[in-house]
């Protein structure tokens, strides 16, 4: 299949910070790619890179065959503003020719609109619209120049039950019709709703890069603590790690571990169960091959 | 390239007359200190009043260079549409004309009170090809302002922009004898007077109006503010750009 965008080895600094740390990845044609990970994992320097807005520090960025740099390039995507920064004064209508005006091939004012439930919108002026329909407006606008691939950063975040799921129509029409999508959320449940693929972003790493299926197992698992000296071999044990005395086990199924460590007649104190955080799983797995217990 | 240009142009046109406050403020103020001061003591004089006419012209385009576009630059640079527009297939040109062309347009629009006023309340004249070349000659002496305003809108937040714009504004109209002609004013600002580039800036439109010889130590600190002007204007835009884009 097509790469339509790829990063290779891409490493970004922001003076002391490193966002990201030598992350590779490809956005082959037709996928919708979900990427996940927690406020300052990474992904919006991710987003960012891919659509010219920054430059890697080390490693390279490629989209659709060239530079984001360029704008020539950059006819071929579509990105979302962030509706705080809409431009109040201007017409529905008018911030939609604005955008497509930059394009080779627009899309039907009207039919773009209707897509997202915005078509009776066009004479309002930004200033006067609810936060939902600016939200859909602005991911709109990611579609008035009929782009190949689409740059989504948290399309739907605070949004009522209602709005998002006209905004994810919007999306998956495109999508169905051979449309490339990048999405960011921090949410898996939007992910779920509309990507297949998930990538799983955290401290500026690619920490999982899979079906949403296989990642949404790995974030049920459970973070199983206790104080022991020595663990026996202990069944679904997916990571491991040991401080201050106290063993943390990742598993997806508490209870036939704790069944199998009582079991075992190892002795053991404060044993705690809670849900593992997205972030806390991957990298828990992540890390499993070096921990050692 | 050029229906870019004119989709920016056209979009930021309809940001101004929106929300007219950089338009009123420019064409306000002129046409007050017309009224105030030009029509009740000069008013009588036709060249007297023409100079004056010209002089209050280019009090409002200057407001407009100086601290309209500084103020708005400054503002755009803190919204998040700034970095969203560089997501879109275009160089920074087409916005970059379309600032300048609407901030020209904002120039001539303030232009209109103080004539008006001019041709009912005063004895000044002017044929008309003088006056398109005096309106030519308030374009190309309001450039170095624009740069001036361009500079401090790329170097500082809007709220320093706003403020520092007035203060550089109201000093510089001052001494360039745009408030109170030259001769009138005390000797040591008379002979300040030609060093700044609002004096030049007038002497060109003085004289596209009625005809006068301009001052030429005016002139050459004209250009010399321009060239300064626009080495200043470059250097805040790529720090602004390495801050924000690199």
């Amino acid at each position: 299949m097509t790469v339509l965008a790829r990063a290779t080895e891409v490493s970004r600094r922001y003076g002391d910070v490193l966002a990201l740390d030598r992350v590779s990845l490809d956005i082959r044609a037709g996928e919708l790619v979900g990427l996940l990970g927690p406020n300052g994992a990474g992904k919006s320097t991710l987003i960012n890179l891919f659509v010219g807005l920054r430059r890697p520090t080390s490693g390279t960025v490629e989209l659709l065959g060239g530079s984001p740099q360029d704008p020539l390039v950059r006819q071929g995507i579509g990105v979302t503003p962030q509706e705080t920064g809409l431009p109040e004064a201007l017409r529905v209508g008018e911030i939609v020719d604005f955008v497509s005006a930059h394009y080779p091939h627009r899309a039907d004012k009207g039919e773009l609109l209707e897509r997202f439930g915005l078509q009776d919108l066009v004479k309002r002026q930004i200033g006067g619209l609810s936060g939902g329909q600016r939200r859909r407006l602005a991911v709109a606008l990611a579609f008035a120049g009929e782009p190949r691939v689409v740059f989504l950063d948290e399309p739907t975040t605070g949004l009522d039950v209602e709005a998002r799921r006209a905004l994810w129509d919007g999306v998956r029409s495109f999508h169905e019709q051979g449309g490339t999508i990048v999405l960011t959320s921090h949410y898996l449940e939007e992910i779920e709703a509309l990507a297949r693929r998930v990538i799983v972003v955290g401290h500026g790493r690619v920490l999982a890069d899979d079906t949403v299926t296989a990642i949404r197992d790995v974030v049920g698992t459970r973070r199983v603590s206790l104080t022991a000296a020595e663990l026996p071999e202990l069944p679904g044990v997916l990571g491991s790690e040991r401080e201050d005395g106290r063993v943390h086990l990742l598993t997806a199924d508490p209870d036939r571990l704790v069944v199998e460590l009582v079991r075992s007649g190892t002795p053991f104190s404060g044993l705690e169960i809670r849900p593992t955080s997205l972030e806390e799983a991957f990298l828990a797995i992540t890390s499993k091959e070096t921990a050692d217990v | 390239m050029s229906s870019l240009v004119l989709a920016h142009t056209r979009y930021q046109l309809l940001e101004q007359i929106r929300v007219p406050l950089g338009l009123v403020a420019s064409a306000f103020f002129p046409a007050a200190s017309m009224l105030a001061f030009v029509v009740p003591f000069g008013g009588d004089d036709p060249v007297g009043a023409t100079r004056a006419t010209g002089s209050m012209m280019m009090i409002g385009a200057m407001s407009a260079a100086v601290m309209g576009l500084s103020i708005s630059v400054a503002q755009d640079r803190e919204q998040p549409w700034n970095p969203y527009l560089r997501t879109l297939p275009a160089g920074p040109f087409p916005r970059f004309a379309g600032r300048i062309l609407t901030t020209m347009a904002v120039m001539l629009a303030a232009t209109v009170p103080v004539l008006v006023i001019a041709a009912l309340l005063t004895k000044a004249s002017v044929t008309a090809p003088r006056l398109a070349l005096g309106l030519a000659a308030l374009l190309a002496g309001a450039l170095p302002f624009m740069l001036i305003g361009l500079f401090l809108g790329f170097l500082l937040p809007s709220k320093a922009a706003i403020g520092v714009s007035q203060v550089v504004f109201f000093p510089i109209a001052i001494v360039g004898g745009l408030f109170m002609p030259p001769q009138f004013m005390p000797e040591f600002l008379q002979a300040l007077s030609p060093y700044v580039p609002s004096r030049g800036a007038a002497e060109l439109v003085w004289s596209a109006a009625t005809g006068s010889t301009p001052n030429i130590t005016g002139i050459v600190m004209l250009v010399v503010w321009t060239v300064a002007a626009a080495l200043a204007a470059a250097w805040a835009y790529r720090r602004d750009e390495g801050r924000r884009f690199s």
